[in-house]
């Protein structure tokens, strides 16, 4: 059987919002046609569990993603500018701030 | 641009030393990647096969609350097998060409599997036995290298203790019932133990894999290890419900605090892997049939999706 | 409530628990053999729900008998006579879009009746259709979409739903018949007359029937028996899969 395989229907990422007012997370991926069916999709594999109030999908191929080589210029240099951290300012003890 | 193989390799290394995550964009050996693919898609292959077992049973579990039940176990399976074959994909590899290895019998998928549900009782002792091995095997890969990987199993484990539990509580109900309940029970028991433990694999020096995944952090404790803890579990379990795990050799060793298992019929476990089990072919087959028949559906809704989107892009011209 | 009353409301228990639990058996032979993996977790999950929904109605059903019976023993110890349920649930599953299409009908046809339940005058029972109103709006975008897919997805698609609309549509009219059972619930309150629902659901279901470029078939006399137990071949073969264990062990706990 040479046929090449059939098909699976393209990737989307799901991001489900826990109750509680929390951030999206990302919960995996589904596979769907369209934007509807991976909503249901999504819903059934990722929030059986009362684990989402909300669900985004977005198709894997819309992600744009930071690289490993980035990781250098774009998150290094967050690492050592202290002054964007409350430690580094000295207030007299016993203010309220 | 190419990094330097060897130091690329080297640096990987500590990662793994150091207890990093690797993610799907890091740089990796390709035998990491390789390994990786064949281990994660072989759990999702499984995952999606061992629905088979069970469902076998849906159509004639005795009450609505096991009916319920064990619908919804099985529905957790085919989703393990999604979070794995999507885990499986962030390594570069169609789904679609995952399911073709599995369904022309080039890939492999747990051997425990290939075998009967016979009675009711079956499907107690998978939850109990094979759902406790899973459990023991997953809660380890849960710290797994590979991010995507860990992270699937995390959510997996979640969700396996109610298999077991759900299995276990079957056994125990058929274990205190009728003289023919009862005999149904030991009879399940003494046919899914033997196999049930074979699901961890032979001692990891004949195991040709273990050497590198545990180099490379995918595996962090060895199958003998894993083995010995899910039979410390399980024979207390087996105890208190009054079922006997059918091996004469078992023994308590006080020293080790682990009971000792007799020998393990390694010939039955390599016919399994190599196709000669009671139900290989027909596994096969039902994945096949499956596959085949929906081939009409899937194409359906990709047409769907084809026309909808020209009119789309078209509207917005 | 008197007698009369009473027994008209088991007898419409039953009918309503009995469509569910053979439906979501129906949906359930799927586990595993779905044509793809995402809808072998939707399928399940609209088994669980119907079954679900007959768990509740038959357990009320067995309570306002009074006669000892639970939902197990309702489920597992009836013979297909006195089975209530519709025949077009009782159907073999038949392909996908057998599936889709009988799942589309009466998803619709159950959304107007539970739209209607929540205002009974019976709380139990309002209870119970407020949950399972919830659950069954998501059965008619599920199965409405996958209703739009096959229609309007590919040649083959299409023929096979429109096959499948030409063999249920003579089943349809059946989810609608009242008898004097129905009316006298109607008069206390307890369940919706039938009557105007049936065009809602005409007009809902022909939206999307020609949305999928398909027909809808001509009516002619529908198929009935089901609510008074006389059933199709079928049933009786899903019954003596269904009930074996029950059957075969009487009594046993399991």
């Amino acid at each position: 059987m040479a046929a090449r395989p059939d098909n699976q229907w393209p990737l989307w990422e799901v991001f489900v919002q826990p109750p509680g007012g929390a951030p999206f997370e990302h919960a995996g991926s589904v596979h769907a046609v369209d934007a509807e069916s991976a909503l249901q999709n999504a819903r059934d594999a990722y929030a059986r569990r009362g684990e989402a109030v909300s669900i985004w999908v977005v198709p894997s191929a819309a992600i744009t993603a930071s690289t490993p080589e980035d990781v250098g210029p774009f998150f290094d240099p967050g690492n050592d500018k202290p002054y964007r951290h409350p430690q580094f300012y000295s207030v007299p003890r016993g203010v309220r701030m | 641009m190419m990094p330097d193989t060897s130091a690329a390799e080297r640096e990987f290394e500590a990662r793994i030393a150091a207890g990093e995550t690797i993610e799907p964009k890091d740089w990796m050996p390709d035998g990491y990647r390789k390994q990786l693919i064949r281990m994660m898609s072989q759990h999702a292959h499984s995952e999606i096969v061992g629905m088979l077992p069970e469902g076998n049973w849906i159509t004639r579990a005795p009450t609505l609350r096991r009916k319920m039940g064990l619908l919804a176990k099985v529905q957790d399976e085919a989703g393990h097998g999604l979070y794995i074959y999507c885990g499986t994909e962030t390594l570069g590899v169609d789904r679609a060409e995952l399911i073709d290895q599995l369904l022309s019998g080039k890939a492999k998928y747990s051997s425990i599997f290939n075998y009967p549900t016979l009675t009711w009782a079956d499907i107690g002792a998978i939850g109990w036995f094979v759902d406790g091995a899973a459990i023991v095997n997953q809660t380890m890969l849960a710290k797994a290298s590979y991010g995507p990987y860990a992270r699937a199993m995390i959510r997996i484990c979640k969700e396996e203790n109610f298999h077991k539990r759900q299995g276990y509580e079957i056994m125990a109900t058929l274990a205190a019932g009728r003289p023919e309940q009862r005999r149904m029970a030991q009879d399940a028991v003494n046919r899914w133990w033997w196999p049930s433990l074979m699901m961890f694999g032979p001692s990891d020096k004949d195991s040709p894999n273990s050497a590198e995944l545990t180099k490379w952090g995918v595996k962090r404790k060895g199958n003998d290890e894993l083995r010995q803890r899910f039979v410390n579990l399980t024979v207390a379990q087996a105890q208190a419900i009054d079922l006997t795990l059918p091996d004469r050799d078992l023994k308590y060793n006080a020293a080790t605090d682990n009971w000792e298992i007799g020998p393990i019929d390694w010939d039955e476990f390599k016919r399994v892997i190599h196709g000669e089990g009671p139900l290989n072919r027909e596994r096969l087959a039902a994945r096949n049939r499956a596959h085949a028949d929906g081939a009409w559906v899937r194409a359906a809704a990709s047409g769907y999706a084809a026309k909808h989107a020209a009119e789309a892009t078209s509207d917005a011209a | 409530m008197d007698d009369a009353t009473r027994a008209a409301l088991v007898q419409y228990l039953l009918r309503c628990g009995d469509d569910r639990l053979v439906l979501g058996h129906r949906l359930s032979e799927w586990c595993g053999h779905a044509p793809i993996l995402e809808e072998d977790i939707a399928l399940a999950n609209l088994a669980l729900d119907l079954i679900g929904h007959a768990t509740l109605l038959l357990k009320l059903a067995g309570e306002t008998e009074g006669a000892g019976r639970d939902e197990d023993a309702l489920a597992y110890l009836r013979e297909a006579i006195d089975f209530r349920n519709i025949l077009m649930a009782e159907l073999p599953k038949g392909d996908f879009a057998f599936t889709i299409m009988r799942q589309f009908l009466f998803s619709v046809a159950s959304l107007y009746q539970l739209e209607a339940l929540v205002r009974s005058t019976h709380a139990e029972l309002r209870s119970i259709a407020t949950k399972a109103l919830k659950e069954t709006r998501y059965h008619v975008r599920h199965a409405g979409e996958w209703a739009l897919k096959l229609g309007d997805g590919t040649e083959e698609s299409h023929a096979r739903a429109q096959a499948a609309l030409d063999a249920l549509w003579r089943f349809a009219g059946e989810m609608f018949l009242m008898d004097e059972a129905d009316e006298r619930l109607v008069r206390a309150g307890i369940a919706p007359d039938l009557a105007p629902l049936e065009p809602k659901w005409r007009a809902q279901v022909t939206d999307v029937i020609e949305r999928a470029t398909l027909s809808v078939p001509a009516s002619g006399y529908m198929q009935r028996g089901g609510r008074v137990g006389r059933h199709t071949e079928h049933l009786g073969h899903m019954l003596s899969e269904m009930q074996i264990l029950q059957r075969s062990y009487p009594g046993a706990i399991w």
